[in-house]
C-alpha cells in the first residue's frame, strides 16, 4: 500500500504554510530520518524529514507552494515491489490522516461546579476534651510526630536543626534521641533540594515530614512543593501518590523584617493538590499534625512561632486526630461571624470578649483547615448572623478574605445585612521599626471596629 | 556469516569495543535502540499531523544512551528523568501503546492524557517521570535513592538530565547531600551539546562530569554513540554505587539529530554537523554493521528486525488514535487520593 506524506504543523500553533523546497525528486529513493523537503512556518524555515523508506512516487504539491494547509497530502511514497499504477489504485494508506474529530462538548464543564470532595468523616470531639491536660503547641507538634513515627516506620523528620540542635524553635526536641539518625536527619541549607529529596522519597511511598525553619525559606522550595508534589497525582493519572508534609512556622514573628515575616496561606490554598492546614491550639497542632502525616497527600502544614510556646488544654488520647477540612466553632454568637485561622483565632475571641461587652454576640470560626475550606460551616453561620468578618494576617489583596467574601456571594449574598469585611495585614512589605510593625498587623481593635462597622453599631 | 554491509553509511561507522558482549546482547540492543528511534520518527510524523500538541522532545541521536545503562540495571531500580523521556520509557520496557496514547492525549495513555509528552510514569515499572521543570528532577531522583537507602532493598537510582539542567542549583544541592548520606544514585548528564538553543560552550565553565569533584562523587565521561561503551561505563558505575560508595556520575558524550523541540529549526548549528555525525557516529548504524559482520546475522535477519519494529510502532500509532479521549469526568479524577474509608 502507498504512503501518504502530509504537510506537517511544526509547531503548536501552525495551520498552514509554504512548502519552499523539494529535495528529493520522483523516483528518489528514501530511508526514515531522510530531510526530504523544507518548509517555513511564520517562525522559521523547518526540515521534513521522512518516516517511512520507499521511493518519492509522485509529488502532489509543488515547492515554492504557499499556504498549505496541514495534512495536505504533499507526495506519495512507493513501498518496495509498488509502481505509480499503485497510486491511483489504491489511495488509502497506512497512515491515518483524519485529525482529531473536534470535540463537541455539551456536558457543563463549568469550573466553578467542583466535585463534591469526599465526606469528611466526623468525630465526636467533644468527647475527646472530657479527658485533657495543658501542653504548649510545640508540645502538641512534637508529640504528633512521636506518635506517628511510632506507628509508622515509614515516617521520618527532614530539616534544618530539626535533629542533633533539637529543632531550631525546639519543636523537634528529643525525636533524635528517641528515632535515631536514620529518621531524623539535618540538612545542610538547602532548601530546593531537601524538599525535592522528600518529594522523590514521597513518590517511593515513604512518608517524610520536611520541616523549614519558616515558610519564608521554602519560598526557595516552592517549585517542589507545587509542581514536583501538588501536581503528581494528577499527571500520572492516579499513579504516584506524595504523602508528604511541608511543616513549619508561618506569618509574623516579632521584630524580624520584611524577608522573615510573610503569611503563605493564600499562596498555598490556591493549589489543587494541596491540602493547606493552619492550626490555632495545642489540640489543632497535634489533632490536625497527625492527620497529616497519615494523609496521602501533599499538606501544607502553617504553624505560627508566637503560639508555640503558648498553653491549651488538649485530649490526652491518642487518638484525637482531626479530619483535615473540618472547622471549628471556638464561641458560638449570633450576631456577626469571625472567620479567622491560626493566631488571628485568639484575636478574634478577645475581640468577641470585648464585643459581648458592647453587646454584640459574635460568633469565631477557627478554620484550622484551608484547603479544602470548610464552606458549609462558614456559609451556615451567616445565614444565622447575616454579617462575616475575616481576620488575617496576610495581605488583603487575593488574599483569604477575598476567597470568603467571594464564597458569600455565591452562596449566602440574599442573607447578608451588611457588606462582608476584611481585617487583614496591610498592604506593605513588614517594617521592622516597632511602631510601624504594630500598625502593620491586624489587632484586636481592628476586628472590634471591623464588627461595628457591619453591626452599623456608632 | 555475511561480512556484507547492508547500509551505505555504514562503512564509517564502528563500535569502539565490542568484547564481552554476545550478539544476542548486541541484537537486543539493536532492537531498542531501533524501537526508540522508529517510535519518535512516528511520534514526529504525528506531531506534524495535529494529533500530538504542545511540545514534544523527540530522543533521536542519542538511544545508546538510555539503552546501554537501563541494560545494566534491574527490576528493583528507579529512573527518574527530565521531558525528553519517551525513549527512557521505552528503554524502561514500558508498552509503545501506553505512551504514543500519552502523546495523543488518549485515554489509553500511561497517564490516561491528562500528562502529555513530559509527564509520563509508570509505577509497575519504577519509572518516576517525565519532569517539565529543568533540574527539578535531580533532587527527586535523591529522594528516590533516599529511599532505596532508607529501605535498604539494595536498589538505586539513575536520574537523567542535560548539559542544560547540569547548570542549575538543585543538582548541586542534590550532590552535595548524595554525597554526604551515600544513597545508591547515579547522575547520567545527557550532554547532547545544546541546550534549547544554547550550545554547552556558551553556557558552562568547565566540564560536566568533573563538577562532582568538590563533593567528592567520581564522574566520567563516556562516549554515548557507542552502546557497549555505555555499558561498560554504566557496568563500572553500578558496582561503585551498589558497593555503598555513594553516588557516580556519568556525562554522556551524545548528540540529538532533531531540533529542541518539534517547533524549533535548530539555526544555532550547521547542517554539516549534524551530518557529520548521522554519517559518521549514528549509534545504531554502528550496532547494525557489527551485527552484520561480527554477530553472524545476515541482511535478511536484520530486515525481520526492521519489520517487528515498524509494526510495533505502527501498532502504538493506531492504538494512540483509536484510544478514545479521556471521559470529561476525568477532568476532576486524581487531584487527591481520598484515603480508604
Amino acid at each position: 500500500m502507498t504512503i501518504e506524506i502530509l504537510m506537517p504543523a511544526l509547531s503548536p500553533t501552525m495551520t498552514e504554510g509554504k512548502l519552499a523546497t523539494w529535495l528529493k525528486s520522483e523516483g528518489d529513493s528514501v530511508e526514515a530520518g531522510d530531510v526530504i523537503a523544507e518548509i517555513e512556518t511564520d517562525k522559521a524555515t523547518m526540515e521534513v524529514e521522512a518516516v517511512d523508506e520507499g521511493i518519492i512516487g509522485k509529488i502532489m504539491i509543488d515547492g515554492g507552494t504557499d499556504n498549505v494547509a496541514v495534512n495536505t497530502v504533499i507526495a506519495v511514497l512507493l513501498e518496495e515491489g509498488e509502481t505509480l499504477a499503485d497510486i491511483s489504485d489504491a489511495p488509502a494508506s497506512s497512515v491515518q490522516t483524519q485529525a482529531v474529530e473536534e470535540n463537541n462538548v455539551t456536558e457543563d464543564t463549568s469550573f466553578v461546579a467542583q466535585p463534591k470532595s469526599a465526606e469528611i468523616l466526623d468525630i465526636d470531639e467533644a468527647k475527646f476534651f472530657e479527658n485533657t491536660k495543658p501542653i504548649t503547641v510545640r508540645e502538641a507538634l512534637r508529640d504528633a510526630m512521636a506518635e506517628e513515627m511510632r506507628n509508622d516506620n515509614n515516617v521520618f523528620v527532614m530539616g534544618e536543626e530539626v535533629a542533633e540542635y533539637q529543632g531550631a524553635y525546639k519543636v523537634t526536641q528529643g525525636l533524635l534521641q528517641e528515632f535515631g539518625a536514620k529518621r531524623v536527619i539535618d540538612t545542610p541549607i538547602t532548601e530546593a533540594g531537601f524538599a525535592g529529596i522528600g518529594a522523590g522519597a514521597a513518590y517511593a511511598g515513604l512518608k517524610p515530614v520536611i520541616e523549614f525553619m519558616t515558610f519564608n525559606f521554602a519560598m526557595q522550595a516552592i517549585d517542589q512543593i507545587i509542581n514536583s508534589s501538588a501536581k503528581t497525582l494528577y499527571m500520572s493519572g492516579g499513579q504516584i501518590t506524595s504523602p508528604i508534609v511541608f511543616r513549619g512556622p508561618n506569618g509574623a514573628a516579632t521584630r524580624v523584617g520584611a524577608q522573615h515575616s510573610q503569611c503563605y496561606a493564600s499562596w498555598y490554598s490556591h493549589v489543587p493538590g494541596l491540602k493547606v492546614v493552619a492550626p490555632y491550639s495545642s489540640a489543632d497542632a497535634r489533632g490536625l499534625l497527625k492527620a497529616a502525616i497519615r494523609d496521602p497527600n501533599p499538606v501544607v502544614f502553617l504553624e505560627n512561632e508566637m503560639l508555640y510556646g503558648t498553653s491549651f488544654e488538649a485530649p490526652v488520647d491518642e487518638d484525637y486526630v482531626i479530619p483535615i477540612g473540618k472547622a471549628k466553632i471556638e464561641r458560638e454568637g449570633s450576631d456577626v461571624t469571625i472567620v479567622s485561622f491560626s493566631i488571628m483565632v485568639g484575636k478574634a475571641l478577645e475581640a468577641a470578649e470585648k464585643l459581648a461587652e458592647q453587646g454584640i454576640d459574635a460568633e469565631v470560626i477557627n478554620l484550622r483547615t484551608l484547603r479544602p475550606l470548610d464552606t458549609k460551616t462558614i456559609v451556615d453561620s451567616v445565614k444565622k448572623t447575616n454579617r462575616l468578618v475575616s481576620a488575617e494576617e496576610g495581605w488583603p489583596v487575593a488574599g483569604m478574605g477575598a476567597e470568603f467574601a467571594a464564597l458569600i456571594m455565591e452562596e449566602a449574598f440574599d442573607y447578608l445585612d451588611a457588606p462582608v469585611l476584611r481585617v487583614t495585614g496591610k498592604d506593605v512589605p513588614m517594617p521592622y521599626a516597632a511602631n510601624l510593625e504594630k500598625l502593620a498587623l491586624p489587632q484586636v481593635e481592628d476586628i472590634i471596629d471591623a464588627v461595628r462597622k457591619v453591626s452599623y453599631a456608632s | 556469516m555475511g561480512k556484507q554491509n547492508s547500509s551505505k553509511k555504514a562503512t564509517a561507522q564502528a563500535l569502539k569495543g565490542s568484547n564481552n558482549v554476545t550478539a544476542e546482547e548486541m541484537l537486543e540492543f539493536y532492537k531498542t535502540m531501533l524501537l526508540i528511534r522508529r517510535f519518535e520518527e512516528k511520534a514526529g510524523q504525528l506531531y506534524g499531523m495535529g494529533l500530538i500538541g504542545g511540545f514534544c522532545h523527540l530522543y533521536i541521536g542519542q538511544e545508546a544512551v538510555v539503552t546501554g545503562i537501563q541494560s545494566v540495571l534491574e527490576d528493583k531500580d528507579t529512573v527518574i528523568t527530565t521531558y525528553r523521556d519517551h525513549g527512557h520509557m521505552l528503554a524502561c520496557n514500558m508498552d509503545p501503546k501506553g505512551v504514543m496514547a500519552e502523546l495523543t492525549g488518549r485515554a489509553g495513555g500511561y497517564s490516561n492524557g491528562k500528562g502529555g509528552s513530559m509527564h509520563m510514569f509508570s509505577r509497575e515499572n519504577n519509572f518516576f517521570g517525565g519532569h517539565g521543570i529543568v533540574g527539578a528532577n535531580a533532587p527527586i531522583g535523591g529522594g528516590l535513592a533516599f529511599a532505596h537507602k532508607y529501605r535498604e532493598d539494595g536498589g538505586l537510582t539513575t536520574c537523567y538530565f542535560g548539559d542544560g539542567a547540569a547548570n542549575q542549583g538543585q543538582v548541586y544541592e542534590t550532590y552535595n547531600m548524595a554525597s554526604l548520606w551515600k544513597l545508591p544514585i547515579i547522575f547520567v548528564i545527557e550532554n547532547n551539546k545544546y541546550a534549547m538553543g544554547t550550545s554547552q560552550q556558551r553556557a558552562a565553565a568547565g566540564e560536566l562530569f568533573e563538577r562532582g569533584a568538590a563533593y567528592g562523587i567520581p564522574g566520567e565521561k563516556v562516549d554515548g554513540m557507542d552502546v557497549v561503551e555505555v555499558v561498560k561505563a554504566t557496568q563500572r558505575a553500578v558496582e561503585y554505587v551498589r558497593g555503598g560508595n555513594g553516588p557516580m556520575i556519568l556525562e554522556m558524550d551524545t548528540y540529538r539529530y532533531r531540533g529542541h523541540s518539534m517547533s524549533d529549526p535548530a539555526k544555532y548549528r550547521t547542517k554539516e554537523e549534524v551530518n557529520q555525525v548521522k554519517d559518521e557516529n549514528d549509534c545504531i548504524v554502528k550496532v547494525k554493521s557489527w551485527l552484520l559482520s561480527d554477530g553472524g546475522y545476515s541482511d535478511d535477519d536484520i530486515k525481520v528486525i526492521d519489520k517487528e519494529i515498524k509494526a510495533v510502532v505502527n501498532e502504538s500509532a493506531e492504538f494512540a488514535q483509536q484510544s478514545p479521549e479521556p471521559d470529561i469526568s476525568e477532568l476532576w479524577t486524581d487531584i487527591l487520593l481520598e484515603e480508604d474509608k
